[in-house]
């Protein structure tokens, strides 16, 4: 089962990516067009040093639909964050905060 | 001797549970009842508070909406046991969580301190683009 991440409308559910223009870049090519993401990890730049997992608004931006935690190499996230929003995307799913599915 | 170290030095938790919103007007008493276990245990609660009644990501027990409590607990590990104990013997108590927080917040104070000496430092150097070079300056004056 492939979840394909990078062909789901913009601006639908998970807004995990912020509004300026620039992050992404379209590339002509074959079948559809590709959407490169600035590879910056947002965490690092608001200089997170914890992820709660109560922070429910915030973790909704690394869930897309599906309920699956975004990957890395779409969010950008630096690997040290990435594990804490992780980690914290799991307790919030044990505590009822967050889905494990959606469907 | 380590292990007297660390068994010495307070740990600081996190606990969430959920309870059942039928019974809503007893989640304080409830919160007071938990309170007072983790106090005969000798520890201590640093913070209570009730983060409302919201919607379930997914039922449990055929419940979909529930009471959330945040409690913040100090103490040795030992009333944790106990306090579990109570929650999973409740049934209102729909679901816990307890989180160690105390390594984790150590860590990211740490980060921030250096963070901050870091930036501090940049400042002070000011216009000098080296800082070596700024000291060895100073070296040589005296």
């Amino acid at each position: 089962m492939s979840a394909n991440y990078e062909d789901r409308p913009r601006g639908g559910g998970g807004g995990y990516d912020s509004d300026d223009d620039q992050d992404r870049r379209s590339m002509g090519g074959r079948g559809g067009r590709r959407i490169h993401r600035r590879r910056v990890c947002r965490f690092c730049i608001d200089k997170v040093d914890l992820i709660d997992f109560k922070d429910v608004r915030l973790l909704l931006n690394y869930l897309p639909e599906r309920g699956k935690i975004l990957p890395r190499r779409i969010s950008g996230n630096c690997a040290t964050h990435q594990r804490m929003l992780a980690e914290a995307i799991k307790r919030a799913r044990n505590i009822a905060l967050l889905p494990y599915t959606t469907d | 001797m380590f292990r007297r170290l660390v068994l010495e030095t307070k740990r600081q938790y996190e606990v969430v549970f959920i309870v059942d919103p039928t019974v809503d007007d007893e989640v304080a008493r409830l919160t007071d009842n938990f309170k007072q276990v983790v106090v005969d245990q000798g520890g201590s609660v640093t913070k209570a508070e009730t983060m409302g009644k919201r919607q379930l990501a997914y039922e449990i027990l055929h419940k979909k909406e529930g009471t959330f409590v945040l409690m913040e607990i100090e103490g040795s590990g030992r009333e944790i046991a106990e306090l579990e104990r109570r929650m999973r013997v409740n049934d209102r108590v729909l679901r816990y969580l307890t989180v160690r927080v105390d390594e984790d917040r150590r860590r990211a104070e740490k980060l921030k301190g250096r963070r901050q000496a870091k930036a501090s430092k940049r400042s002070a150097a000011g216009s000098q683009p080296r800082r070596g070079a700024v000291e060895f300056a100073d070296a040589n004056g005296e």
